[in-house]
């Protein structure tokens, strides 16, 4: 679970372009969204094709994806439900 | 009619020409057949967190429109026009390999939402929350001069009183490669390099202190055959009371390509004592390039020299009063913008 | 009210036909042009509808009577048949007789043909003539070429909003008296880039899209081109034309809110509604019939139908969305709909909004469901794209 987190925060932070960002800065606890990182629902649309392209996991409401995407913690736990690869 | 006065010209080029100096000292000299901007620290004119996906077009387009708006001394304009001839290239390049590279899956949208022509008025717009009018030409080697055009138009008739105008593009990665390539089949091909940029203005229905100089006109003509320039450029100036020999300076669109002899002819037939200039050879060739003879073009009536390499042909020191700017793109897409002291 | 700018010809081929006739047929008797693809190859083709044209490249380069080593691109195809109706629909015998303009749109320019060969432009010889096709303004230039316009020749790229401002500013220029006559419209062909675009966006819906319901599931991307004559006062005179219709408003406006997405208040719509009606002169009591942008993504269709209420008030007019005929066109749908507004005023008939069947909880706007007769004075159209961009067009009797 510890790899899969590291690996989140480093796919993220490289796919969103976080440049002033490094792994450290992310607490598994942190909010992706809003106040957190300041993602935004283009990001959201960015994390969806990650999560269809790395693990496998297709989701097709945006909306809903909202609630996988709250934090590190909350997405890995999703991922290693749902992961197909 | 109300007269257009130029409140602030701005540019991105592979010169230093928006340095701290507000002018260009000292040429940088150029030899590959691709060369990059000099881009300027953008952390200084952009927020971290909107600069993230910006791709070079975006950031030069925001960092000199920031730029010519402060230096006008205006916070919200009353429209936004600009001009780019190949628009965001660098992100439809990404968004077309990642399409055709993955057998169209996996495609994100960040890429894609910022290939569009009006990126960079849309993020202008965006980041200074001005809703007013927005608009972007994409028209080759006009597209510049097509933004001008919009926003003349607009102030002559009293619409707007002042208006954001840009030009610039990008060279991205590999589309500039096949044009190179495309081109150096041809029996004289384009001889300088080809670039990237962004040249921004104010333009005003207001005389404000400061001003730079006077839009006078600019038109634009899709075709000119090789033996009609200099009537039509005769035509062109009577119409705008201006004769030949009342202009300083002509600022001309030269690349080394065959079609080099449109300018040669006006040189030698309709300004044959006259000041003239080209900057090609020193920011390269790109669709909005001419915006740079624009920033040259205020340069000169400011009163700045420039630097003696750009100078094809030059009489004694004298103040630039009117200026003309000529361009064209392979014998198509002409444009004529003549500039006056305010 | 002010007259606003003459209308005298216009072309158009899109998913619902290849003449303004075919057009008109399929609008009155409410047929969709929509489907599964037929020329575009895509991994995606079974998983959403389009709205194609019927015609395959070969058979438009024959039309034109085009050269077998053209490299006009799809996009340059359809625009030179939708303005070449319109200027034979304006019966304009001779282009130098007046001074005249075109003012094209597009989004994709040469796109179709790039991204086809784009992996064999640095190797295949054959592949290379659609390097100098790429740029917007190509096809620009070949419609100019293929008309005989030299003049003032010039391209937007505003997004779905483009072909609304290529009409206004040709009404602009024939107004400042800068140009007698202008060519005025945009073209946009079908690409794997745009289809893939809007997929990423996940806002393509994979059934015929049904605008302003309260379960619209996205949009359906079109391909299409359409083109309006607009002639100074001086020239109709001259020429004792006839009149189709008055381009009478138009207004721009930028929602500044998001890269993408529409503000919740519509903003940007709302200020270039008004706008337009303060420029035609007309108070929003008068104007009989909406053109919606209306694509059918939630977004959109909400945003919209907000601004519809603020410009409105109580007394919203008969509205319809025209995109479940003729799918999306992207920078032509401001032309298209420009034309589908015309022929609303000549037939006094406002068109279905096709697909629509339950009110959107948050405003209960219902639009038109089928043919509607009523006598149309004036006919609102809205365009709005990404970048915020907002623009709304009126056209009057």
């Amino acid at each position: 679970m510890n790899a899969l987190k590291q690996e989140l925060k480093e796919n993220i932070i490289e796919q969103l372009n976080l440049e002033e960002f490094t792994v450290e800065d992310i607490d598994n606890d942190d909010a992706l969204f809003g106040d957190g990182l300041g993602l935004d629902s283009i990001d959201a649309l960015e994390l969806i094709v990650m999560l269809d392209k790395d693990y496998g996991i297709k989701l097709t409401d945006p909306e809903k994806s909202k609630e996988i995407f709250q934090s590190i913690n909350v997405l890995a736990e999703y991922i290693t439900e749902h992961r197909t690869k | 009619m109300k007269t257009c006065y130029i409140h602030s010209v701005v540019s991105i080029s592979a010169q230093d020409s928006f340095s701290e100096n507000d002018t260009i000292f000292e040429v940088r000299e150029y030899s590959d057949y691709k060369i990059s901007a000099v881009h300027p620290p953008y952390r200084d004119f952009i927020p971290l967190s909107q600069l993230r996906r910006m791709s070079p077009a975006v950031k030069m387009g925001v960092a000199a429109s920031k730029k010519a708006l402060e230096k006008g001394n205006v916070e919200q304009p009353d429209a936004i026009i600009t001009g780019s001839g190949l628009g965001c290239m660098a992100d439809t390049e990404t968004f077309l390999n990642t399409l055709l590279e993955n057998d169209e899956q996996f495609s994100t949208p960040t890429a894609f939402i910022q290939s569009t022509h009006n990126t960079v008025a849309g993020q202008i717009a965006l980041g200074l929350k001005c809703k007013a009018y927005n608009t972007t030409y994409a028209h080759g080697s006009v597209s510049f001069e097509s933004a001008l055009v919009d926003a003349q138009l607009q102030i002559e008739a009293g619409e707007a009183k002042n208006i954001l105008v840009g030009g610039v593009d990008e060279l991205g990665t590999e589309f500039m490669d096949y044009v190179h390539l495309v081109e150096q089949k041809q029996m004289q091909p384009i001889q300088v390099s080809l670039s990237e940029g962004a040249t921004f203005c104010v333009l005003s229905s207001e005389k404000k202190e400061g001003a730079v100089a006077v839009l006078k006109a600019v038109e634009i003509r899709s075709k000119i055959a090789e033996e009609n320039i200099i009537t039509e450029m005769h035509d062109f100036l009577k119409t705008n009371k201006v004769k030949p020999s009342e202009i300083d300076a002509v600022v001309l669109g030269n690349n080394g390509d065959a079609f080099d002899v449109y300018y040669e002819n006006l040189q030698q037939q309709l300004f044959p004592e006259t000041d003239c200039l080209q900057y090609k050879k020193y920011v390269g060739e790109f669709f909005t390039a001419s915006g740079f003879a624009f920033w040259m073009g205020a340069q000169l009536i400011e009163g700045y020299t420039l630097p003696k390499n750009f100078f094809i042909r030059k009489a004694e020191s004298k103040p630039y009063k009117t200026v003309l700017l000529y361009n064209q793109f392979k014998g198509s897409q002409h444009s004529f913008v003549l500039l006056t002291q305010c | 009210m002010k007259k606003g700018v003459a209308i005298t010809g216009m072309g158009i081929v899109s998913a619902i036909g290849d003449s303004v006739e075919e057009n008109l047929q399929a609008l009155l008797t409410s047929k969709s042009g929509l489907g599964i693809s037929k020329h575009i190859q895509t991994h995606h083709k079974n998983a959403i509808k389009i709205g194609e044209v019927g015609f395959t490249n070969t058979e438009i380069a024959t039309q034109l009577q085009l050269s077998e080593d053209n490299n006009f691109t799809r996009t340059s195809l359809l625009g030179c048949l939708a303005a070449k109706e319109a200027i034979q629909n304006a019966g304009i015998k001779s282009i130098s007789e007046y001074k005249t303009g075109l003012i094209s749109a597009t989004t994709v320019g040469g796109m179709d043909m790039t991204e086809k060969y784009w992996k064999q432009f640095a190797s295949n010889p054959e592949s290379q003539k659609y390097i100098s096709s790429h740029h917007a303004g190509d096809s620009t230039e070949k419609i100019a070429a293929s008309l005989g316009i030299t003049d003032y020749v010039t391209t937007i790229s505003t997004a779905c909003s483009s072909a609304a401002n290529a009409i206004m500013l040709g009404a602009r220029l024939v107004k400042a008296g800068k140009l007698d006559r202008v060519v005025v419209g945009g073209t946009d062909a079908l690409s794997k880039f745009t289809i893939n675009g809007f997929k990423s966006l996940m806002i393509l819906s994979e059934t015929n899209c049904t605008p302003f319901d309260a379960n619209r599931s996205g949009l359906n991307l079109g391909e299409a081109a359409a083109y309006l004559v607009l002639e100074s006062d001086e020239v109709v005179a001259a020429q004792n034309k006839s009149v189709l219709a008055y381009v009478s408003g138009y207004g721009n406006a930028n929602d500044a809110f998001h890269q993408t997405a529409s503000s919740k208040t519509g903003e940007g719509a709302y200020l270039a509604m008004k706008k337009a009606l303060e420029v035609a002169g007309l108070k929003s009591s008068e104007i009989d019939y909406v053109n919606a942008h209306g694509t059918a993504t939630q977004n959109n269709d909400l945003s919209e139908s907000i601004a519809l209420q603020r410009i409105f008030k109580e007394k919203i007019p008969s509205f319809s969305s025209t995109k479940a005929f003729t799918g999306h066109t992207l920078a032509a749908a401001g032309a298209v709909e420009a034309v589908f507004s015309i022929l609303a005023l000549q037939k006094n008939s406002m068109f279905a909004n096709l697909g629509f069947k339950t009110a959107m909880p948050e405003t209960g706007l219902v639009p038109v469901t089928q043919l509607q007769k009523k006598e149309l004075k004036h006919v609102l159209s809205n365009s709005f794209g990404f970048g915020g961009n907002c623009s709304t067009l009126l056209f009057s009797k």
